[in-house]
């Protein structure tokens, strides 16, 4: 399957190609040029994924890790190398599939969306540069390379949020995003750096083979502070998954985020960027099951602490983009969560396939969401639901696909959402009921704050609008029915058939009693959602004034880009950085410059001496030759 | 004659070539075919020595010598192995992008900065210890005035000091050097032959002090390395490129070179020191980056905490972390000229480099601004460009060590890359990005042709090591199998 390369070389080609050609290039023929590459790409990917999971994957009934395409990049001694190359396995394959879908209606949709930008090209050759990365990170054939590819994801991303250069807040954004990204990805680095120096290896295949038993037998032993060596490497690849992932308290960056153009908040902070820590946690997952499975268990409770946090902050935000921010942010957490409740192989490891099927679904309807917010912002020109209500006559196709988006999330049967939550919901129920309890009520708020978010805009009192709002144009309104339409269709594929924590595939069925309690919470969500928002009325304001002092705090995320400010400007700028450019300007490059002083003041004060007067001179040597002699005479 | 020789040379020629006119025209011909002159000369180098490495286990080749001073055993010695080279093609790059960076300079300027360019070719290419540092001061004194002739700001205060520093340094490196040839039994100044002798270990431990210090003055050793801001915004852009592109890396080089590879023993036992050393400069240099103002100090604070790292990863004694070592010289020295060049042009045309005064950049001068934003991410260690490699190579090759002192201490070195994003995005954010601050600005011009032939040319070079590392790495590994006998000794 060495093609599969072509799946990764094809958008780097466009990005070179568009971004050095950019001058010459009309921006119609690179919007046209960057979708067609991506087009290849994704045709190459559903190819991929035909003949990995119908024709080779198996092996004895067990999906194998294949190797389509491997190079020494770098060595780093007699045991170590850095390797490029491309590694098949369920994960993977679904990953490829996932990414190039997206990004390829992301294209299409911005074909209209950006229209007229400055810097229509490089927008285009930055989307490249985005999906080269990503697709380099997903097929990964050992940590280092995900790491690599890794890194510039982060940077694409930070050149994407920044596209509007000139836009203060989207620049504070774009250096945010990554900043805080790199400072996870420090513990990242860490990890491998312990996890490489303990195995002697980088490579996934050897790492997580045989239920990891070479991490098992290196690393449980070797203690630092009490914790084995694998806790260590573990934990700090989580702090660099929940970086990128946006786990609580290393969230902050993805609400900011939002200032990149709306196709790219869908394609990067909502389907596939953001999904990298879930997937780095389910690449090392065997790793993490039998070398460190404490972990797993900080895993769980970080990921439902930051579903609940985000789930309530998502209530009180005005911004819709922001709503679906923290949306994306609960959502993930999810995901995080079912591979924290998951055991390996078989039916406990039904939190891992949970975890994937969600991660697939959720790509697509929140993908799904994200454009149709953008169409939204299109149509109104703001971000504020305040400006926003009664377009549901304006813009039908977007009202409709946009609805079967928050029922999918909402977890309404029969749209995708149903069915992945379901599982996760079902896996946590048979781990640790707190968490199940957790879970569950995520899910009520989430249908709430979703249905808030739909009757604000399409329903309630309709604003004056300055110009008529109407539809989108056919190239981004087709996007949204393609991406509606997979929202529809496929929570039905038998998901545990195709990928599961071992390879080996199972049959999940569906949890009824699990199944009608999630759905129960879902209608009651959407429920009080209606009886709030569907009409404008003075409920909301009222409840809110209720809660007053919660509803403050949630409306502010619950001050943490203030603890965050306060953390950087207050200890690490004027504590740390401060302090050093004085010590070093006053102290030691004082000290340097009293030497300097030092040796003329003293060249100065010997000075006399050199008068030029013969008499002196005279006298000092007569005086020293008596001196002299009659030491000498002395001694 | 010697190929080596050449590298030599040429500079030489150019110098007393420039003597003869003042004819501008005239001046940007020699220099520019002069310095392309040597570039070919650093390939035929490098093609030559790979020949060469592919039928010969020597540790250095195309090796000559000539008696100079009988009485000393000073000999016109040379020789490389694969790190001399690399240093050499580095050197030959920046001078040929400082000369376009450069264009609009007079001929006295040209004569210094060819001095400047024998001093450094000469040194690279010298296996003999005497004249190593005859070249090595050869390369220090035009620095003098060319900062203190055509710098700006507080010039003379800062050539002064630079040179007074790095003066003294060289004093502890010219008693360093006669105390090896001493100690060593006095028969010879050859590094290769010193290094079948051995030095007594009471010896070693001062003899290795003054070295490392010595060398290290010039390699922003904290805290010997405040010269360096100093220095650099004073200089004038070429300068600037050249001395923190390739003069810094004498030091590195150097204490490569000599301290360890003449007394590895000394180096075991006092690397702790020197580690900690080190390490700050590391952290100290990023973190005192992060509130600079002006861009040139900026990019000095950076040039001490990734040419610390240089002195860090050496000081590793592990085979993995000094190839990175050389990498990040490498690395280093592509990339900071890269800034220096940047900054040139757009200090040439804002008359500014305070980020306070600056803003949006992007808008006025596309070219120049996304230049730096790559130089930027180069610096910062982005994947596909050079530092991600070197960076990689030194933690990963530290980290090989199994006593928790350099693990913990690798791990505070690491850290640099976080707060290196921070300082690099604060910069690019500030001048680059946002509203156009200045109105004025909005009339200023892009880059001029020779400003872009230097810009392109060392990013092609940044992007060449990060996007295909293995080549050099492995000429770096290999180069170092002697330094490592020597230290397994131990």
């Amino acid at each position: 399957m060495g093609f599969t390369v072509y799946i990764i070389l094809v958008p780097i080609v466009m990005f070179l190609f568009l971004s050095l050609g950019s001058k010459w290039l009309k921006p119609r023929t690179a919007g046209i040029i960057g979708t067609a590459g991506m087009a290849v790409s994704t045709l190459l990917s559903y190819f991929t994924a035909y003949r990995y999971f119908f024709v080779e994957g198996q092996q004895n009934g067990v999906y194998a890790k294949i190797t389509a395409f491997t190079a020494e990049w770098l060595r780093f001694g007699d045991k170590l190398h850095i390797d490029m190359g491309v590694l098949l396995d369920p994960i993977s394959v679904m990953m490829l599939v996932v990414i190039t879908t997206v990004s390829l209606m992301v294209h299409l949709y911005s074909l209209g969306y950006m229209k007229g930008e400055v810097g229509f090209q490089r927008y285009f050759g930055l989307l490249s540069l985005f999906s080269f990365s990503m697709l380099g990170l997903v097929v990964a054939t050992n940590i280092f390379q995900m790491y690599i590819f890794w890194e510039l994801v982060g940077a694409s991303s930070y050149l994407l949020i920044g596209f509007y250069y000139t836009k203060p807040t989207a620049v504070a954004a774009s250096k945010k995003a990554f900043i805080v990204t790199r400072f996870a990805d420090l513990g990242f680095l860490i990890g491998i750096l312990i996890l490489s120096f303990n195995t002697g290896t980088f490579d996934f295949g050897l790492l997580t083979a045989d239920n990891a038993s070479l991490a098992v037998t290196t690393m449980s032993g070797g203690s630092f502070l009490g914790l084995s060596a694998a806790t260590w490497a573990m934990s700090l690849l989580f702090m660099g998954a929940a970086g990128k992932s946006a786990m609580f308290p290393l969230h902050i960056w993805l609400p900011d985020a939002m200032e990149g153009p709306t196709p790219v908040s869908a394609l990067i902070h909502a389907a596939t960027m953001v999904v990298a820590g879930v997937f780095l946690v389910a690449r090392m997952f065997p790793l993490y099951v039998f070398a460190a499975p404490d972990v797993l268990t900080l895993i769980t409770y970080v990921g439902a602490f930051t579903a609940l946090f985000a789930a309530v902050i998502a209530i009180t935000q005005t911004d819709i983009k922001r709503v679906l921010a923290f949306s994306t942010i609960s959502q993930i957490a999810y995901m995080m969560v079912a591979l924290g409740v998951s055991g390996m192989g078989g039916h406990a490891g039904e939190g891992y396939t949970a975890s994937m099927f969600h991660l697939f679904t959720h790509a697509f309807f929140k993908a799904l969401l994200f454009l149709g917010a953008g169409a939204v912002i299109h149509a109104v020109h703001s971000n504020e639901m305040e400006n926003m209500g009664g377009l549901r006559k304006y813009m039908p196709v977007t009202h409709i696909t946009f609805l079967i988006a928050c029922l999918a999330i909402s977890g309404i049967p029969p749209f995708s959402g149903f069915f992945s939550k379901d599982e996760i919901l079902s896996a946590a129920f048979q781990h640790d009921k707190f968490i199940f309890a957790v879970l569950w009520v995520v899910a009520g708020l989430t249908a709430f704050y979703m249905f808030r978010l739909y009757y604000r805009i399409f329903w309630g009192a309709e604003r004056r609008y300055d110009k008529h709002p109407h539809e989108a144009p056919a190239v981004m309104y087709v996007p949204l029915i393609v991406l509606a339409a997979l929202t529809c269709v496929c929570g039905m594929l038998p998901f545990s058939k195709f990928v599961s924590s071992d390879g080996a595939p199972f049959s999940a069925g569906i949890n009824w009693g699990i199944a009608s309690a999630s759905v129960l919470v879902g209608i009651a969500g959407i429920a009080v959602a209606t009886w709030f928002y569907k009409k404008a009325s003075d409920r909301p304001a009222r409840a809110a004034a209720k809660w007053a002092g919660f509803w403050d705090a949630a409306s502010h995320k619950f001050y943490m880009d203030e603890v965050w400010q306060f953390v950087t400007k207050k200890i690490i700028f004027r504590c740390v950085s401060r302090p050093i450019a004085w010590f070093d300007r006053h102290v030691i490059d004082g000290t340097m410059n009293a030497l300097g002083t030092m040796t003329e003041k003293a060249s100065e004060t010997i000075e006399p001496v050199q008068s030029g007067k013969v008499q002196t001179y005279a006298l000092v040597f007569v005086f020293s030759v008596l001196i002299i002699t009659v030491g000498v005479f002395l001694l | 004659m010697n190929i080596l020789s050449v590298l030599v040379i040429i500079p030489l020629a150019m110098l007393l070539a420039l003597l003869v006119s003042r004819n501008r025209a005239y001046v940007r011909t020699v220099v520019t075919v002069g310095f392309g002159l040597v570039l070919a000369a650093a390939v035929a180098v490098a093609v030559v020595f790979l020949q060469e490495r592919a039928v010969s286990s020597e540790a250095m080749l195309l090796t000559s010598s000539t008696v100079w001073y009988a009485p000393l055993n000073i000999h016109y010695a040379v020789g490389v192995d694969g790190i001399s080279v690399l240093m050499i093609l580095l050197s030959s790059v920046v001078a040929i992008t400082g000369v376009f960076s450069a264009w609009n300079m007079e001929r006295d300027f040209f004569v210094w900065y060819c001095l400047l360019a024998i001093g450094v070719f000469g040194y690279f290419i010298s296996l003999d210890l005497f004249t190593m540092f005859l070249f090595y001061e050869v390369a220090l004194i035009p620095m003098f005035l060319l900062i203190g002739v055509w710098g700006n700001g507080k010039k003379e205060y800062a050539a002064m000091k630079l040179t007074l520093m790095l003066m003294a340094g060289s004093a502890f490196l010219l008693t360093g050097i006669l105390g090896i040839y001493f100690t060593a039994g006095g028969t010879t100044m050859n590094i290769m032959e010193l290094s079948q002798m051995s030095i007594p270990m009471n010896h070693q431990y001062w003899i290795f002090s003054l070295v490392f210090i010595g060398f290290g003055v010039l390699g922003a050793l904290f805290p010997f390395h405040t010269w360096s801001p100093d220095g650099h915004a004073a200089a004038p852009t070429s300068v600037s490129m050249l001395h923190a592109g390739v003069l810094m890396k004498l030091g590195g080089y150097g204490c490569f070179r000599v301290a360890i590879f003449l007394m590895p023993q000394a180096a075991h036992e006092l690397s702790w020191i020197f580690l900690i050393l080190t390490g700050i400069s590391v952290v100290y240099g990023a973190y005192g980056a992060v509130l600079q103002t002006d861009l040139k100090y900026i990019n000095a604070y950076s040039s001490v905490s990734h040419c610390g790292l240089v002195l860090f990863a050496i000081l590793m004694l592990s085979r993995t972390a000094m190839t990175g070592a050389v990498l990040q010289m490498l690395s280093h020295g592509l990339m900071t000229a890269l800034f220096f060049s940047l900054i040139g042009v757009i200090y040439s045309r804002t008359h500014t480099r305070d980020i306070r005064e600056m803003g949006g950049l992007m808008k006025v001068m596309p070219f120049a601004s996304v230049c730096y934003v790559v130089a930027g991410f180069a610096s910062l260690g982005l994947p596909g460009l050079s530092g991600f490699v070197s960076e990689m190579t030194i933690f990963v090759g530290s980290f090989e060590h199994t006593d928790t002192f350099r693990r913990v201490l690798t791990i505070l070195a690491t850290t640099s890359i976080v707060v290196t994003a921070v300082y690099i995005l604060r910069t690019v954010g500030k001048v680059l990005f946002g509203p156009v601050l200045n109105p004025d600005h909005l009339k200023l011009g892009d880059a001029h042709w020779y400003e872009r032939f230097s810009a392109v040319a060392l990013i092609l070079c940044i992007a060449a090591i990060g996007i295909w590392p293995s080549g050099v790495q492995h000429v770096i590994y290999e180069s170092l199998q002697p330094v490592m006998e020597q230290i397994n000794l131990f």
